[in-house]
């Protein structure tokens, strides 16, 4: 690399003679080269809407992350932080690309992440909850990653998809790194300070009435429910007695309603908002 | 042009890699201010002895002659200066001050873009954004670690950071007030950047060198992001062509004026030159800039707004306006449209993330104590052992 023509030593190893100016730099479709036609038997419209609503969840968890970014106690939890928030705008992408191509519609990723309004998300509600500080958005990710890195192990094997299979195997070793940063933070915030441990009781007091509603959901595709609450609340039950800290008992009879049914806080709709805010505004635009 | 071999081989551990011990095992004799030590840092930040070249007899002071002709052979060598070598104390102090100002400058130029991962228009857009904005937190890791390597410490850096006593790259005190400001960050800041760093990663200080080199790849990568990003906006509607015109109109000059002031006006550049953490000077940076950015605003379909931006042929270089020096100045006194907001958000998150930089402390002394109280009582267990079989 000479340092007398930088941009000419930046463009080595690409031929085009355009190779100076730009170089593509996405993938426009996800599942290149993955078989992505319904296997026989699959109910596509139970397919499309479980898909959707897991693409819901991450895209919705995704976007709490990036509120963080600039924000958070230290460096190292900005890049961690922001890691996290990326794995899970990946789920969503595939997710959607995947209900895009079930659902008989041909929408693209945009089109259900930019163009659908609360009532038609699906996400529980747990994931739009506000950041809240750092104790609160921990034991949200905890919670939020336990469960899903439960559901994804089983879908790895169990899902009929073809591609919501290798979504999954590919959200595993994603999920499992959330759930292990969610874990250590805390251990170290439920045994740091008095004031440290304060607010994770806190956190996890106002999150109890919501871990109902996520362990409620059905996973589908003959997965048993029980077997992914168990898992769930054990882990729960380890790293959290490890930390001193316990979940409130009362948290588990759900809220009434259902994020999967449509029912939402009130937060969801100013985060959506914000969120397309600018692919609204240029509906004509490309980007 | 080559002018020869620019990149250390070594870019796995940018932050590691000790020279071979033939080259400068005699003089691995820390001194007192060499290792872990924070190091004393006037708040006016340091100047390099006058006159710009260090002598060994301006330099060496009690550290002795020898220790001084060693750093100047280096550096005459062209080879690297590493932690543990002896260095002259102006050298030190201004590694500190240009990393440092470094890492503050990736650390704050978060926020301008990072204030549209929120909004991106598309989810591609939201990735590689989110992407890009978290490479930056990776660079300030980085650097600060580099400056960690000359005894300076992340924390107090931060501190100075946000009590303005050390200052950040002017740019990012300029608002965002479109996506398209997005790409031309991309585009111009990013690639001002390149053309500054890429020469940094020869510079003398090995740690740093090493750092810049895998900076320089991820900034060459937003580079490429940002101007991808102008192309299809450009292809897209009036809206947007007027959008990334708009922008391009609002931080041309800002981003010429990212390489400093004009040389005669550049009062650490000598030193730094003969010391060569610095390879080119300002207006020689600038220049490059300004020639490489010109053909790509052709191709985008973007006017640059200089009307006496031309073509010189007899130069072979293009001629550009000046700068309105008077407007970095107010930016860099505080006066600029974002100081204020952009060192309190970092004040504010630095504050807010107390309690928590406190409970991780407070949790790891305590494992710690645990971990000790643990092998204490396995110990006496043993002794007890051994009493109970004598017995």
């Amino acid at each position: 690399m000479s340092d007398d023509h930088v941009y000419l030593s930046l463009a080595e190893g690409h031929d085009d003679s355009d190779a100076r100016w730009a170089f593509g730099t996405g993938f426009e479709d996800p599942l290149h080269g993955v078989d992505t036609a319904v296997p026989d038997g699959v109910d596509a419209r139970e397919l499309a809407a479980r898909c959707l609503a897991l693409a819901d969840d991450a895209l919705v968890e995704a976007q709490r992350l990036a509120e963080w970014c600039t924000r958070a106690p230290e460096l190292e939890e900005e890049v961690a932080l922001a890691n996290i928030g990326l794995d899970l705008l990946g789920q969503a992408r595939l997710l959607y690309a995947r209900v895009g191509q079930v659902d008989g519609t041909g929408r693209d990723e945009d089109a259900y992440a930019y163009f659908r309004d609360a009532e038609d998300f699906r996400n529980v509600r747990l994931a739009e909850l506000p950041n809240g500080d750092f104790a609160f958005s921990i034991v949200r990710l905890l919670v939020l990653s336990c469960w899903r890195l439960a559901l994804f192990g089983r879908l790895a094997s169990a899902a009929p998809d073809p591609v919501l299979a290798a979504v999954a195997a590919k959200g595993v070793n994603e999920l499992a790194y959330h759930r292990q940063f969610a874990a250590d933070w805390t251990l170290r915030l439920g045994d740091g300070t008095d004031e440290s441990h304060r607010r994770m009781t806190a956190a996890l007091r106002e999150i109890a009435p919501y871990v109902g509603e996520l362990l409620a959901v059905e996973p589908g595709f003959g997965i048993d429910a029980g077997s992914v609450r168990d898992e769930v609340t054990e882990v729960l039950g380890q790293v959290l007695d490890a930390a001193g800290l316990s979940l409130p008992a009362d948290g588990a009879q759900p809220l009434g309603g259902s994020g999967r049914e449509g029912d939402h806080t009130a937060h969801l709709a100013p985060l959506l908002a914000e969120l397309q805010s600018v692919a609204r505004a240029l509906p004509e635009a490309t980007w | 042009m080559n002018d020869g071999p620019h990149l250390p081989e070594a870019i796995d551990n940018p932050l590691g890699g000790a020279r071979t011990p033939a080259v400068n095992s005699s003089y691995h004799i820390p001194n007192e201010r060499s290792v872990g030590k924070l190091v004393a840092m006037t708040t006016t930040d340091s100047v390099p002895p006058a006159g710009a070249a260090p002598s060994a007899a301006a330099e060496a002071g009690p550290a002795g002659p020898d220790l001084q002709a060693h750093f100047d052979a280096t550096i005459a060598r062209d080879q690297r200066i590493e932690p543990r070598d002896w260095m002259p104390d102006g050298y030190r102090k201004t590694l500190i001050r240009q990393i440092a100002q470094h890492a503050h400058s990736e650390i704050i130029g978060m926020q301008p873009e990072g204030e549209w991962i929120t909004r991106a228009p598309s989810l591609r857009r939201k990735a590689i954004l989110f992407a890009k904005v978290q490479d930056e937190a990776g660079h300030g890791l980085y650097l600060y670690s580099a400056a960690e390597t000359l005894g300076a410490d992340r924390a107090d850096l931060t501190e100075r950071l946000i009590e303005g006593r050390q200052k950040y790259s002017s740019i990012f005190n300029y608002p965002t007030p479109s996506f398209a400001d997005v790409g031309v960050i991309g585009w111009f800041v990013d690639g001002a950047a390149i053309c500054n760093q890429v020469p940094l990663c020869r510079s003398s200080y090995g740690p740093y060198a090493r750092a810049m080199v895998r900076i320089c790849k991820e900034e060459s990568f937003h580079q490429r992001q940002g101007y991808e990003l102008l192309m299809t906006m450009m292809r897209g509607t009036d809206a947007q062509r007027a959008m990334v015109q708009d922008a391009v109109d609002r931080w041309w000059w800002p981003s010429l004026m990212m390489f400093g002031p004009p040389d005669g006006d550049s009062p650490n550049s000598a030193a730094s030159m003969a010391w060569k953490i610095k390879r080119h000077s300002n207006d020689e940076l600038r220049q490059r800039f300004v020639d490489m950015t010109v053909p790509q605003a052709e191709k985008l379909g973007v006017t640059l707004p200089d009307p006496e931006l031309r073509w010189n042929e007899e130069r072979g270089r293009h001629d550009f306006g000046t700068p309105d020096w008077s407007e970095l100045q107010r930016v860099i006194r505080g006066d600029g449209p974002c100081n204020a907001q952009r060192v309190e958000r970092r004040r504010a998150a630095h504050e807010e993330g107390a309690w928590v930089r406190e409970a991780a402390t407070a949790h790891a002394a305590r494992r710690a104590a645990r971990a000790a109280e643990a092998v204490g009582t396995e110990a006496r267990g043993e002794v007890r052992t051994e009493k109970g079989t004598a017995a």
